[in-house]
């Protein structure tokens, strides 16, 4: 399709697109010092993508993206001000520098302001195998959606409706600036295929969905394998039997269980610790997790979905553990909180890039029969998690097990437990670890929760 | 400030900037429909934002934004094509016309009507919040707010104070002759205080808005009213017990609770989910689906409210819109694309995040109308229960009916009393039974204080509840005390 090549074409050299950017953030670079600035840091990108959706067998969306912009932080001393826009103009550019100076001009002191220390800054760049474009014409990706939604409606008649197919396709450039004069640049791709369904008998419908995403199209599982997989977890749903509230044995299935580390995670990051917003407040050396799971980041795994050589301030990521055997080895943190704390920055400015879940691990089917009576989690609602307090309080639903085997699903149900103990307390990690997340671990088997129905 | 026609304020940020004039948008239109297209659409916007934020004491960080683009929509049947450029320039709005355009490989050329302005009364002041108070200004409220926040108890550690601007300026031209501008203003304040005693922490928020400007804040006792609250909730929650966990009665206050109503039968009504029979909702027009003492509402006209559109983002006067009647299904919220699906008209709630961002049919101001109980009465009729004041969010399984709400602020009904605070906990319950089991509905109805976002699909647009205090027979309170 003509207009797809003609839109994407302009990325299809990613040294010119990485050079092109380059410039642009060198001149940004260049106007902030012009106009004053004792410091400045830019974060620009380029990004292009595709995404088609089929429903019921016809094409539904076709959405072409296309984004550029930048963001400036400017220093004046140890105060700051910042700026961003999606218009790359040279006027454009010169007034959203003159922002974020007018910005710093009324912001605060804090010595706690300013870049990272330059020897902090990437030096070697490991190649991470980042870019692999997918080039998918709109034709060939809703032959797909259709392909992939057919496998799941002729999975079982019980699938009654679709909400549709989607395979996307994204490619971009990022350049990341500082005054340092550190410039640059990574690009990635990203593509994925999703399908939601719905499934109804005499009780109803249920909804589910299911979903592939990798750096590279092979990467991705086979789009009738993704249908399939959607069709099972939504017929699964069906059947909802009613139980006791009472207190229980909880297994968290691998996507929610790496949401109850990621409330670790935050509840060990700097913002979060040093606004005193945190229940592991002065964590570091102490035991937060049952011993014998380590928490271990390897930001340069090649093609890793959030693999980076630097975080946002340009400082060279690096392996490491944030808990080791259930205690805590580091926080999470970037130049600005670890100044905060006192304390030297993790390179996690922006986050945290690609942690594993490490555990000596046993069949799920182990795990069930540990349980004996119990839950299994598969789906979580609501914001319910208090991490000043630990308090944790969600909507579920799941399987319900009964002398080890799966008896029938359950939903409209709570899950309630403070995070120390209910962290302390797992006892169990399953081998059917998920690759598809930036924290990546299998299922965890907690001691005990409060279930209300 | 004169009052100006904000389709003369729109062309000239959007169009005269770039020499576009309105010969060349109805040539765009009719490149956009040269092959089988429905209907085509260009929606020009101008968003600028600027916030500030106080922690530690200080304010240690503002930022600045300008986002400026165009979004170009293709209809052909139920097929959708979508692009966009972030410069308004003729080249770019070309490219994005062709790309938007090919969902349709061929057939006959569409009609394109002649533009025509539509008249509407306006739903805010023409009012640019950013431009409304000095730099120094801003900056010394949020330090006299967090001076204040700490002077108000000795248990308050830490105090966070926010404030966020925004002004968008949207001009929409269309193929159905559509040609309409909204200028929109929008402002935020918000505090979070993290309350310290005997080791134990708790945090509280307070906050508020509304489409105006920030004179809210410098000509009135607001600011201080929200820091009282924010310190409030969070001294209460240092004494907060275990919640109950179980099946129980559960009394909502007036005001911000109605999230309930923007979780268990908003999202439900919203007309794609019901075009395409997702929502549990869906087929149920004119059937009972609440209790009878339920009329809910969805109102994008009240003055001045977070949630409320002069017109909406495909150009169509912000309305107000009956939802349930009586406990009667009475309307689903539409946007022009399945209005035409569902062969009606659209109730002006076509919404989207930015220019970059596809619209759908989202709720404006969603709210529960009053009863006649007083708050003492509903209370008093409840042996044991929750008595729940402030929520931190929700979300919804439109097609289950299945939603969750977290209350932030709750407390244990004892004998028809209240109780001690209890700590957040989340309820969950099926929409259409919990309308059924709402048994009294108060006389305080009350709006939110304008603090509202709503996420669908990955995009957030601001919104607004509402409801009187109401009695639920029955949800599941997901407390640790079983």
């Amino acid at each position: 399709m003509s207009e797809v090549a003609e839109r994407t074409a302009r990325i299809d050299d990613p040294d010119q697109a990485a050079a092109e950017l380059k410039g642009l953030v060198e001149n940004i670079l260049d106007q902030a010092k012009r106009q004053g600035a004792t410091a400045a840091e830019v974060s620009a990108g380029d990004a292009t993508g595709l995404s088609v959706t089929v429903r019921k067998s016809e094409l539904e969306t076709v959405e072409f993206h296309k984004d550029r912009s930048f963001g400036i932080t400017v220093y004046a001393g140890t105060r700051k001000g910042h700026a961003s826009t999606s218009d790359v103009s040279p006027d454009a550019v010169r007034d959203t520098v003159r922002a974020a100076v007018h910005i710093a001009e009324y912001t605060e002191e804090d010595s706690c302001n300013g870049l990272a220390d330059a020897d902090l800054m990437a030096r070697t760049l490991p190649d991470l195998d980042l870019y692999h474009p997918w080039d998918i014409d709109v034709a060939d990706a809703a032959r797909q959606a259709e392909e992939a939604e057919a496998a799941a409606l002729a999975f079982d008649s019980r699938i009654v409706n679709s909400e549709g197919v989607e395979v996307a396709t994204g490619r971009g450039c990022h350049v990341y600036g500082n005054s340092h004069g550190f410039v640059e640049a990574a690009w990635g791709t990203r593509h994925s295929t999703s399908c939601s369904l719905i499934a109804a008998d005499a009780d109803g419908m249920k909804r589910d969905y299911w979903y592939t995403v990798g750096r590279a199209p092979g990467d991705l599982e086979d789009h009738l394998a993704v249908g399939r997989e959607a069709a099972r977890r939504t017929i699964a749903r069906l059947g909802c039997r009613p139980i006791e509230t009472g207190t229980y044995p909880v297994l968290f299935a691998p996507p929610m269980a790496a949401g109850l580390i990621g409330h670790l995670l935050a509840a060990i990051s700097g913002g979060a610790l040093y606004r005193k917003a945190s229940y592991l407040l002065d964590s570091i050396g102490r035991q937060v997790m049952a011993s014998g799971i380590t928490l271990a980041e390897d930001p340069h795994r090649p093609k890793g979905l959030h693999s980076a050589a630097y975080d946002s301030d340009g400082v060279a990521t690096r392996a490491k553990a944030f808990v080791e055997n259930g205690v805590v080895a580091s926080y999470v943190l970037g130049t600005y909180s670890a100044r905060r704390l006192g304390l030297a920055t993790t390179g996690n400015a922006g986050g945290i890039f690609n942690l594993d879940v490490v555990a000596d691990t046993r069949p799920v089917a182990k795990l069930l029969h540990e349980m004996g009576t119990g839950l299994v989690v598969t789906s979580l609602m609501g914001q319910g998690v208090n991490l000043v307090t630990g308090d944790y309080s969600r909507g579920a639903a799941g399987v319900w097990i009964a002398d080890g085997e799966p008896r029938h699903p359950v939903d409209e149900i709570t899950i309630a437990a403070n995070l120390a103990p209910l962290l302390e307390g797992i006892v169990g990690c399953g081998d059917d670890i998920d690759r598809r997340g930036n924290i990546q671990t299998g299922s965890l088997l907690v001691e005990e929760m409060t279930v209300a129905a | 400030m004169t009052p100006s026609d904000p389709l003369d304020t729109a062309r000239q940020a959007l169009w005269d900037v770039s020499e576009i004039d309105e010969r060349h948008v109805a040539r765009l239109l009719g490149r956009l429909t040269a092959r089988d297209i429905d209907t085509g659409e260009l929606f020009f916007q101008l968003a600028r934002h600027e916030s500030w934020a106080l922690e530690d004491g200080a304010v240690k960080s503002g930022a600045f934004g300008v986002d400026r683009g165009v979004g170009v929509r293709a209809i052909s049947g139920e097929k959708t094509g979508f692009a966009y450029a972030d410069d308004i320039a003729l080249p770019a709005l070309a490219n994005a016309a062709d790309a938007a355009r090919s969902i349709a490989r061929s057939g006959a050329a569409g009609s394109v009507r002649a533009l025509a302005r539509g008249q509407v009364p306006a739903r805010y002041a023409d009012a640019d919040p950013i431009a409304s108070a000095s730099e120094s200004d801003k900056v010394a409220l949020l330090r006299r707010i967090d001076a204040f926040a700490r002077s108000l108890d000795s248990h308050v550690k830490e105090v966070s104070v926010s404030i966020a601007l925004n002004h968008e300026t949207n001009l929409v031209a269309a193929t159905d002759g559509t040609l309409s501008a909204d200028v929109r203003p929008l402002a935020r304040f918000g505090i979070s205080v993290i309350a310290e005693r005997n080791g134990r922490r708790e945090r509280g928020f307070g906050g508020g808005g509304g489409r105006f400007d920030a004179g809210w804040l410098f000509d009135t006792d607001a600011a201080e009213d929200y820091a009282r609250e924010a310190v409030r909730a969070a001294l209460l929650n240092l004494d907060a017990v275990d919640a109950p966990a179980g099946t129980m009665p559960v009394v909502l206050g007036p005001g911000w609770p109605g999230v309930l109503l923007h979780e268990a039968v908003g999202h439900g009504l919203e007309a794609d989910f019901n075009r395409k029979g997702t929502s549990a909702f869906a087929g149920r027009m004119g059937q009972q689906v609440a209790s009878e003492l339920c009329t809910v509402v969805d109102d994008a006209t009240l003055p001045d409210r977070r949630g409320s559109l002069t017109v909406d983002d495909e150009g169509t006067p912000g309305q107000r819109t009956v939802l349930i009647e009586n406990g009667i299904l009475a309307g689903y919220m539409q946007d022009k694309h399945n209005a035409r699906l569902m062969d009606t008209a659209s109730t002006g709630n076509a919404r989207r995040a930015s220019y970059a961002h596809l619209p759908m049919p989202r709720m404006t101001n969603t709210f529960l109308l009053a009863g006649e109980s007083t708050p003492e009465e509903i209370l008093a009729s409840v042996d044991q229960g929750v008595y729940a004041v402030s929520f931190g969010g929700g979300q919804v399984d439109i097609t289950s009916g299945q939603f969750v709400f977290s209350a932030t602020e709750a407390y244990r009904i004892d004998g028809g009393k209240l109780g001690p605070p209890i700590r957040g906990a989340t309820l969950i319950g099926n929409g259409p039974e919990v309308m059924r089991n709402i048994s009294m509905l108060g006389n305080d109805w009350q709006l939110d204080q304008g603090v509202g976002v709503c996420g669908k699909d990955g995009q957030s647009v601001p919104v607004g509840v509402g409801q009187p205090s109401l009695k639920i027979d029955e949800i599941t309170v997901g407390g640790t005390r079983a």
